[in-house]
Formats: C-alpha cells, structure tokens, sequence
C-alpha cells in the first residue's frame, strides 16, 4: 500500500507538472491537426483519405509526444538532481519506473485519442474491435515511452535529448509502413522495419480501421508486448548502470 | 565494538573515477543518536561517501551496514530508514513549499493526512509558513537549504546525512540552522554531517573524522582530539619579503619551537612554552622580514585539522567559497 501511495504521487506530480500544462495540451491538439493537414494535402483526395491517413497520424502523434515528453523531464530532473529523490525514495526500480513512465504514456494516449475524436467529426470512422485498437495505442505509448526514457538514460543534456529523440524517430517513421508500405522498401531496409516496434503497431492500427494488416493481429501484439518488456528491462539495466555509478 | 549501538557501520570502502580513488579503504562507524562530523576539503571523498552509503553510488569494495541491514549488496535495503540533504537544494522548482514536503513525504508511503499535517509543522518549524504557497523555484538560498532538510526528515528517519548544509547561506540562516540540526539531534535522529567549516564541526559533532584525498586520517571525539593541543601554545604570523633559509634559521635560533609555513606568506609557531613575540619579530626583522601580523591562537579543531591533514583550514575554506559557498 505505502509503496503504491508513492507511485500515485509521482504520476499525479508529473501530469501536474508536466503533462497538463497549457502549452502540452495545446501541442497534443495541434501537432495531431497539422500532421492531418499536411497528409490531406500531399493526398489530395480531400477527406475520403482521413481513415488511411488515421493509423500513421495516430502513431506519429503518441510517438513524438511520449519520446519528446518523457526524455525531455526526466533529463531536467537528472540536471538539477531532483530526480535523486526519487533514487533515494525505498520503492524498487520496477515501480519508480513505471511511475516515472505512466504519466507519458497518458499523455501519449490522449495525443493518439485527439486525432480519433477529429477525424470521427468529420467523416465516417468504422473500427474492427475498439477495444483492440485502445490496447494498440496502449502498448504504442508504452513502448514509446519506455523508448523515451532510453533516450534520457543515455543523454546528460535537455538539448541532446531532443537531437537524441530525432535519431530514433526519424528513420522508424519512415520504416514502419506510414509513408510507404514495408513490402515496398528496398529489400535490405525490410529486416530494419522489423526491428523497429512502431512496424508492429502501425501494422495493427491499420488491420483495425481499414483493414490491409501485413501480419497476423495476435502476433503484431505479441511483438510490440515482447519489445515493451525488453526495452524495460535494458531501462532497468541501464539506470542501475550510468545514475548508480 | 557493539554493532546494536551503531546506525552505520562502514567497512573497507573504496570508489574509484578511472584512475582517481575518490574513497580509499575507509572505516568507519555511527553510534545511535550521534552526530558525526564528517571533515575535509573538496573533493576529498565526502560526498561520495554520502552517495555509497545513502545508494546514490556503487562502491568498487567495502560493506555498509545501516541500522543493523546489510545495504552492500542491497543498497535500497535501508532506504526507509534515512533521510539525504544534498549539498545543492534539489527540490521541485515548480511546487509550492507545501506541495514539496508533501510529495517526498509520499515518496516514503505516508497518507494525505498525516503528510499535511507534518508539512505544516516543518514549515512552521522552519519559520517557512508565510512561504508555504510560494514555488520553490523563488525561494532565497536560505529558504531552500531549510525546506531541503525538512523535506529530507519529512519521514522522520533514524538517520539524516547532511551534505554541506550550511554552504552558502548568510549567516544568519546558518546559526538558525546549526540550532535546528542540534535539536533534531537532541530528538534522537543520528545525524551524519559532512562539512568544510571546522568550527561549525567543533561546536555541532559529538565526533569527527577527518578525510583527506579519499582516506581517512584521524577519528575521535572534539574533546580527544584536542587533548593533543593541551598545554600548547600558537601563534600565526603574516609577513612581508622572503628569505630562502627563513625555516632553517627560525629553527636553529628558537629550538622550543617548531615552525610550518604556507605559501601564502603565513606560518604558524607552535610551542609547548609560552612563546615570546618580541625577540622573533626581531630576529625576522634582522632577516629582512617584515611582520605584518602576529596572532596568538587559542588551540582549537583548526589547529588539529592543520596538524593532522598539513592542509590550511583557510585553503579549505576558500576553495569552497570559488564554488559559490560562503558562509
């Protein structure tokens, strides 16, 4: 119970602090909205294209809010030594963790939900299973999160975390099947999207709203659950290493 | 040595940085209810004690023992039972005061209650209550090491390690804070203190040890430790021009006494006689010396400190204020 009083505390701490301050808030709306624009645009189909542009937007909005968000606090909280209250406090890495990650991985579901809620204003959404879809974006947040928190473990400075963040973002949104299908990527960039988790998400996410899945549903879970875990516990590995020198 | 009396028992502890042994074979121990002064210059290897023993830092070797637990290989085995001021005020710039001590007292699994009432109480304690529903972020310097160490007993620990926790506050602040430090201690809470300030040491520690690059050269009670100084006599000179020979010529002539110079244009005569200043101002004068100031001094931990470590008290001192301290 004493352990969880803590956990509750951290997450309600950094949502406060963090995650609903206006300026996060406001860029959970535009950023989803000028991604929108700009892929109707490029398509020039007008808003018939809206439920295949949905998948990729949903997942460019939670990955770039959860990576951006959880290594850019919690390298300022290694910055100015706050973040060492959190080491001393008696909870196992485990839960400071997943106290530490929860907050982003919030946020990353309401940056994934914004987009769902404008596009179903505006035209016709049909989903497979919501319940299905809520899990995928779930497990996108966590492992983007957790992907995030990587990013801090690795970095000392706020700055490089952004330069940090962009190393990763950057080739997986252009490898996983958003801009162009992995069955067209040249035949030795095919092996690099399927190390990448967003692959198997944005896989899911597309067999759930407009049907076209590469891999079969339970398997993709199967996968992006398998990478959570294992980005976990290299985090775990990771933190015992470099901030408990 | 009876272990049940001891809140922290240190053994054989090392920790290097590549080819720097920070911390050097040390041992030590706490007793129950003691305040321990922990004394050096920068970078001797207090801190990085403090870090080892709290589980901030992994030792290269050693065992750490904290109230009866084993914390070598468990370094959070102990956690609940300490509380850490760090040297630099390390709280939530954007929470209130209030919202501070409230959130490390959840840290440590207390209800919403009772960590409201106990925030209220430290900052009355404190004298922080005006400040209460200001952010931390505009509190002086002052204000923060006070709300820094009511957030490190917020969860009433057994022990409390102090890391430099007057540094850099004026004074005012840090003899309001020395008073609160002895009646935490009065209170039964082991206070572990590491500082550079000797007389902040001498006037606050039941006892001390001394740690010089990574090891530690001398541990005793004040009392103890200025036992060795008893029935001697100091005097501090400050001059003017140089003599190369000047230390062997002072010996030669005044053999009751003994002489250690620092390179700042000072040195110290220490004797077991009452020391007469008129014939060696003469004698340095006939050298080509002038005197600019000869200063008796009262035996203090100071003058131990400079025996024991050949460091200069003022060395220690300065290199901290370069830091951005003073006191």
């Amino acid at each position: 119970m004493k352990k969880w009083i803590a956990f509750w505390n951290i997450l309600l701490k950094d949502m406060r602090t963090y995650y609903l301050k206006p300026p996060n808030i406001s860029w959970g709306i535009i950023f989803p909205l000028a991604w929108t624009g700009m892929f109707l645009i490029r398509s020039g189909s007008g808003l018939d294209s809206i439920p295949a542009l949905l998948p990729g937007l949903m997942a460019i909005s939670i990955l770039f809010g959860t990576t951006s968000m959880m290594a850019v606090t919690v390298t300022f909280e290694k910055k100015n030594s706050s973040f060492d209250r959190l080491l001393l406090a008696p909870i196992s890495f485990d839960l400071l963790m997943l106290a530490k990650t929860s907050g982003a991985i919030f946020f990353g579901i309401i940056n994934a939900i914004i987009p769902i809620l404008l596009a179903s204003l505006i035209t016709d959404i049909h989903v497979a299973s919501w319940p299905l879809l809520i899990l995928a974006v779930f497990l996108i947040a966590t492992v983007s999160t957790f992907l995030g928190l990587f990013i801090a473990i690795a970095v000392k400075e706020v700055f490089e975390a952004q330069t940090f963040s962009n190393f990763f973002r950057f080739p997986m949104i252009f490898l996983c099947g958003l801009f162009i299908p992995v069955a067209k990527l040249p035949i030795f960039l095919r092996p690099l999207s399927y190390i990448l988790p967003l692959t198997y998400g944005v896989d899911i996410m597309q067999g759930l709203i407009r049907g076209g899945n590469v891999m079969p549903i339970p398997l993709a879970f199967a996968v992006l659950t398998a990478f959570c875990i294992l980005i976990f516990v290299l985090n775990k590995h990771f933190i015992k290493k470099r901030w408990i020198t | 040595m009876d272990k049940d009396n001891m809140d922290i028992v240190v053994r054989n502890l090392s920790k290097s940085f590549q080819a720097v042994k920070a911390v050097d074979d040390i041992s030590f121990e706490v007793r129950t209810g003691e305040l321990f002064g922990f004394l050096g210059p920068n970078g001797a290897g207090k801190t990085t004690t403090i870090k080892m023993i709290t589980g901030l830092a992994r030792p290269y070797s050693g065992t750490i023992i904290t109230a009866g637990i084993d914390c070598s290989q468990n370094p959070k085995a102990a956690q609940h039972l300490i509380g850490a001021v760090p040297d630099e005020s390390n709280l939530y710039p954007e929470l209130t005061g209030f919202q501070n001590l409230c959130f490390c007292a959840s840290l440590y699994g207390i209800g919403k209650a009772e960590r409201e009432r106990e925030a209220g109480r430290l900052l009355e304690v404190f004298g922080l209550s005006e400040a209460a529903n200001r952010k931390f972020g505009g509190y002086s310097k002052g204000m923060k090491r006070k709300l820094t160490i009511a957030a490190g007993i917020i969860h009433k620990p057994r022990v409390l390690f102090l890391d430099e926790p007057t540094t850099g506050i004026d004074v005012a602040s840090a003899r309001a804070l020395r008073v609160m430090i002895k009646d935490l201690n009065r209170q039964g809470t082991t206070i572990f203190l590491t500082t550079h300030y000797i007389e902040e040491a001498e006037r606050l520690c039941d006892r001390i040890a001394f740690i010089v690059s990574g090891k530690i050269v001398a541990t005793d009670t004040v009392q103890n430790l200025l036992k060795h100084h008893e029935g001697k006599h100091f005097l501090h000179v400050t001059h003017q021009g140089k003599n190369a020979d000047i230390a062997e010529k002072l010996s030669a002539s005044f053999d009751a006494m003994s002489f250690s110079f620092a390179k700042d244009n000072t040195f110290r005569v220490e004797s077991s006689q009452p020391i007469n200043i008129t014939p060696l101002i003469k004698f340095l004068e006939e050298l080509g010396i002038d005197v600019v100031e000869a200063r008796r001094i009262t035996p203090s931990l100071e003058e131990v400190f400079v025996r024991i470590t050949g460091l200069e008290a003022e060395t220690m001192q300065r290199d901290k204020e370069k830091k951005g301290g003073g006191k």
